[in-house]
């Protein structure tokens, strides 16, 4: 076993406990979590699995398997940003919406106590 | 106008989007109350000075936006007003003292007669030579180009805020505008809508008081913004 992979196996299994604490201590919500959950557990997989990552590493022309794990590490965090550039554009959304209403609202409002 | 509105007068919204503007609004409210019989209606975005009370205290209707939305949602939450109170047009003009009040009736004069959907005032229009920074000429330009190129519409200020809406627009507009820069963007939603725009010659000055929306530096990452949600509305469907 490289030291890589036993690297990558600690920081995967840390970071699967890590989410999951999280969760249960509600500081994160489930839908947040999928994609770090499914990320740490492909990665520890690879990392326990070496006759896996060397198939795969071997079929997609990587020289060196353990940078395979490299390039899964960066797909899943490129999709968790994607995930959290979409949430924050719905949040936008959502914030715009309800700051208009309030604004329709505390006219509303106003005219009653005019009268 | 609008179908079963005979008889009854139109009623009228003119809206100005408003931010720090306390200084100039009230004056401005005043001369629109003393000029016109319409309502008028301030969007205050967020202001951390007294341009609600202000505008308020010279007779406008006021909507108080709890934070700053940027131009293109205050003047949304205008369109969700008029649509609840049913105004039949709203003419948008700037709350800076930047647009000549005077023209208003100009601006409003083919929708109130039934020749247009969206009335655009434009400053490149008639004799009212206008004058400003090179890279808001530039800017005004490029965009001039994008929209007639992509559109059937012969624009000649695709940039600017003072125009005037009908009914039917104000209920898409109240659904569907955009947020940050919101007039080039318009220019596609109105020809998806296969929407009547003409533009009307109006003057505009420099700003009176206060610090203009764009400023130089940010006039690379307007264009980029524009262009880019520009192009993707193209794209899009609106049902």
């Amino acid at each position: 076993m490289t030291r890589v992979t036993l690297f990558s196996i600690c920081a995967s299994t840390a970071l699967l406990l890590y989410i999951l604490e999280m969760v249960r201590r509600r500081r994160l919500r489930e839908e947040y979590s999928i994609l770090w959950l499914a990320g740490s557990v492909v990665i520890l997989v690879l990392s326990l699995k070496q006759d896996w990552l060397i198939s795969i590493a071997k079929t997609a022309g990587i020289a060196y398997p353990p940078s395979f794990l490299f390039l899964v590490g960066i797909l899943f965090i490129l999709l968790i940003l994607i995930h959290f550039s979409i949430a924050i554009s719905k949040l936008h959304q959502m914030n715009k919406k309800m700051a208009q209403e309030i604004a329709l609202m505390k006219n509303r409002q106003g005219k009653k106590t005019d009268e | 106008m609008n179908p079963g509105m005979e008889g009854t007068p139109p009623r009228i919204l003119v809206v100005l989007p408003a931010y720090q503007e306390e200084r100039s609004i009230g004056g401005l409210v005043r001369s629109l109350r003393e000029r016109f019989p319409y309502d008028v209606l301030v969007v205050n975005d967020g202001s951390s000075d007294r341009t609600a009370d202000t505008a308020r205290e010279a007779g406008a209707i006021v909507l108080d936006l709890p934070c700053n939305l940027g131009i293109g949602g205050a003047v949304q939450t205008a369109f969700l007003f008029a649509r609840d109170r049913g105004y039949n047009a709203v003419v948008r003009i700037d709350g800076d003292g930047q647009h000549e009040v005077e023209d208003i009736p100009k601006v409003l004069e083919p929708i109130l007669a039934g020749r247009a959907d969206a009335s655009i005032g434009s400053r490149f229009l008639g004799e009212a030579g206008y004058r400003g920074s090179i890279p808001r000429i530039f800017g005004i330009r490029f965009f001039r180009l994008l929209v007639n190129l992509t559109t059937g519409y012969r624009v000649t200020d695709p940039t600017s805020g003072f125009f005037a809406i009908n009914r039917p627009l104000i209920e898409f507009y109240s659904h569907h505008y955009p947020s940050d820069y919101p007039e080039v963007d318009a220019y596609i939603l109105m020809h998806r809508l296969k929407s009547r725009a003409v533009e009307v010659p109006v003057r505009m000055y420099e700003r009176a008081e206060g610090k203009s929306s764009i400023t130089t530096y940010r006039a690379v990452y307007y264009m980029v913004k524009v262009t880019l949600s520009y192009l993707i509305n193209c794209l899009r469907r609106f049902g």
